[in-house]
């Protein structure tokens, strides 16, 4: 009798376990059947918002990279990212002293040069943050939680310095109308608007190299993937760490610098970027590069493709609830699959 | 220890006379400075109900909220449909309107019992919205929260936007009854307001001191400090983490039910994330978490700060004047920083507490042989 039982109960842990592998994969499926979805009534429905999402999810695509690489490797949210690229954007602005145009451009070689010196200031500046705040946190081995209120601190200080910079009015890298072209399928996009996809892919191949065929990229996803052994094995966790920053800060400043180019330039815009790029990374996954890249195009896919379409109720129809559709997206994957799309179990 | 309660007696004393004296070689009359220090006043009790709820969340349990701001709305707006009447016209349109004022009639007791009322229904509100956040996040690691709370408070305010007749869209609601208003001439009002701030505060002070002391309060501490060893005793951590969110943001909903009939209008753009949510980890910061007292006092240093820095801006020199509320918001964001960087506990830092039991089996042991006991020599 207590042998059955025991049986029994064995049997009920098994087909437990075997049933959760089950709902994992039908979860999987799922999800991807519900994004291809979605690429399909972007591609039917609107085409041009569909256009205008991969543009913004790509974008999108350079700030949760740096989110979930930071993440991998210190263990932490970093509430600042929005704030960095924020203000990659406003020192491009001040980097920027025009030069001409480069084809049908809006901008010159001027702005690439921007680009490059907002690139290095935030590198530079967020080993700098790193030295000053993160590091002696970390030496005192105090939690994710209170790097992560740090990291609070630390974006609001960005903020003010950006307000007392620049003031609180928008501004624009190029003033003036942009027109769009037409191209096939319907879409009609401006050239700064190939552009900054151009960028970001130019950017993530870049990134993709560094992970997977440098001797650094090697070290750095060791240590995500577990920091003592990493440690142990002689890696220097400090220059991991370092270059952690460097990459994350140089695309958070690409990132804010496209951005600028696809609306305007405003600092309240940092903080209300979290969740687009949390929503990105956490559907890729929180801590994989390739999930990050698909998670955040998701994102921006689904914003802009959502809002375009037409129908009697929320979010559709209305683009003030763009934010809605990334914490609709946030919550589905935290209830569904909260390890994401690429995330390891 | 002695240093450092010198350095919360000081940074106190600093700000008590710069308020003071500013606002008092300021003001032309006696009967402005009063009014003046009144309202700081109310405004500190305000910000310190919003305090106690976050230390119920971070300061007892560990729970990472980013988004008080959405709280602080959902009560703000709850306890206004409540109370305020229906809405007469369509230019102005929002649901709800309960009219409590004219159902209660007598009952009302000037208001008070519909601002009661009022604030009882935000909690309840403010509440349920936490237990829905929190069924997909509590589980999971502390930051998935911290998204979830950003990510709720900017879909409440896009909701209050975009969905005019909810509550009236950018334009907000005005004309929320406030309790006591008939008594009085309008500029002593907020005498009686302050008083009722002053109240709300105690009430909500004393219950979640108590709550911090019963059984139930250790066990959240534990959670706090080991989730693994307190789960290992048999408790069950979601259910107390779970209690312990809900329990805060219903504080959180009173706050914004108090701010509200304070104000007497309200707008979505009242509720910034700068004012609603990061301030008021300023204040917990400073204060220290894990102290109900050091919540309260963190609360006054940091508005205290804040109004200082806003009375000497009229004596700066133009340039400066004019950028003044900047150099404020980075001050905060440096005090958040510096505090964790120096003084991880806070001004207060979190008191050593047991039971209620224990203490007072400590204090008879100590009038008993008429020495300290060794707990409090500890300290």
């Amino acid at each position: 009798m207590v042998r059955s039982l025991t049986q029994t109960a064995a049997l009920i842990g098994r087909a437990r376990r075997e049933y959760a592998g089950l709902a994992d994969k039908v979860g999987t499926v799922g999800l991807w059947l519900l994004i291809g979805l979605l690429l399909l009534v972007g591609v039917i429905a609107t085409r041009q918002n569909l256009a205008t999402g991969i543009i913004v999810g790509s974008v999108y695509a350079l700030g949760a990279l740096g989110i979930t690489l930071i993440f991998g490797i210190l263990k932490f949210a970093h509430f600042a990212h929005g704030d960095m690229m924020m203000f990659g954007a406003y020192v491009a602005l001040a980097a920027f002293v025009g030069g001409g145009k480069i084809g049908p451009l809006s901008f010159g070689w001027g702005m690439i040069f921007a680009i490059f010196v907002s690139m290095a200031a935030l590198g530079a500046g967020s080993i700098a943050i790193d030295r000053a705040v993160y590091r002696p946190l970390r030496r005192r081995r105090s939690g994710a939680v209170v790097l992560a209120i740090a990291s609070l601190g630390i974006a609001i200080i960005l903020r003010a310095i950006m307000l007392l910079w620049w003031g609180p009015d928008q501004k624009l890298y190029v003033a003036g109308i942009h027109p769009a072209r037409q191209l096939p399928f319907d879409i009609r996009l401006k050239p700064d608007q190939l552009f900054i996809v151009a960028t970001c892919l130019v950017l993530i191949a870049l990134v993709y190299l560094l992970l997977f065929r440098t001797k650094m990229g090697k070290a750095m996803r060791a240590m995500s993937d577990n920091a003592e052994l990493a440690r142990v094995t002689g890696i220097d966790t400090e220059q991991v760490v370092m270059w952690t920053w460097i990459i994350g800060g140089a695309l958070a400043a690409v990132a804010g610098v496209l951005l600028g180019i696809q609306s305007n330039l405003k600092p309240e815009l940092g903080f209300t970027l979290l969740l687009p790029l949390f929503a990105g990374a956490i559907l890729g996954g929180l801590g994989s590069p390739q999930g990050a890249l698909v998670g955040a195009m998701i994102v921006g896919i689904s914003q802009e493709v959502l809002v375009g379409i037409d129908l009697p109720f929320p979010p559709f129809g209305v683009p003030g609830y763009k934010p809605a559709v990334a914490f609709g997206i946030l919550i589905l994957i935290l209830l569904v699959r909260p390890r994401g799309l690429f995330g390891k179990t | 220890m002695l240093r450092e309660r010198l350095v919360t007696l000081l940074a106190v004393l600093a700000i008590t006379t710069g308020i003071v004296g500013i606002s008092a070689n300021d003001s032309e009359t006696l009967g402005g400075f009063i009014s003046f220090l009144t309202v700081f006043v109310t405004t500190v009790a305000i910000f310190a109900v919003f305090a106690l709820g976050l230390n119920v969340q971070w300061g007892y349990t560990g729970i990472f909220n980013f988004g008080i701001v959405g709280f602080f709305m959902v009560g703000a707006y709850t306890s206004a449909l409540v109370t305020k009447e229906p809405s007469s016209n369509e230019f102005v349109r929002y649901v709800g309107g309960l009219n409590l004022a004219e159902r209660l009639g007598p009952l009302n007791l000037e208001g008070l019992t519909g601002f009661v009322i009022g604030a009882l229904a935000a909690a309840v509100v403010s509440g349920i919205v936490a237990f829905l956040v929190a069924i997909p996040t509590l589980r999971l690691r502390e930051d998935y929260l911290a998204i979830a709370t950003i990510g709720i408070a900017e879909v409440f305010r896009r909701i209050a936007i975009e969905e005019e007749g909810l509550v009236n869209g950018t334009r907000g609601l005005t004309g929320i009854p406030r309790p006591l208003h008939d008594l009085v001439s309008p500029p002593d009002y907020k005498y009686i307001y302050f008083g009722i701030a002053v109240v709300v505060l105690i009430i909500i002070f004393v219950a979640i001191e108590r709550a911090a002391r019963s059984p139930w309060g250790r066990v959240l501490k534990a959670i706090r400090e080991d989730e693994l060893a307190t789960s290992a005793s048999g408790k069950n951590i979601f259910a107390f983490r779970m209690q312990a969110f809900v329990l805060g943001a219903m504080i959180m909903g009173i706050g914004g039910a108090v701010y509200s009939a304070n104000q007497g209008s309200i707008v979505p753009d009242t509720f910034t994330h700068f004012f609603g949510t990061f301030i008021i980890w300023a204040m917990l910061m400073v204060g220290g978490s894990g102290s109900n007292r050091g919540a309260i006092l963190g609360a006054y240093v940091v508005w205290g700060f804040w109004t200082l820095t806003g009375l000497i801006q009229p004596h700066l020199p133009g340039a400066l004047e004019a950028r003044t509320s900047y150099i404020r918001d980075l001050l905060i964001g440096l005090l958040i920083v510096v505090v964790l960087l120096l003084r991880p506990n806070g001004l207060v830092g979190e008191e050593r507490r047991v039971s209620l039991f224990a203490e007072e089996e400590d204090k008879r042991a100590a009038t008993r042989v008429g020495a300290p006991a060794a707990g409090s020599a500890e300290e």
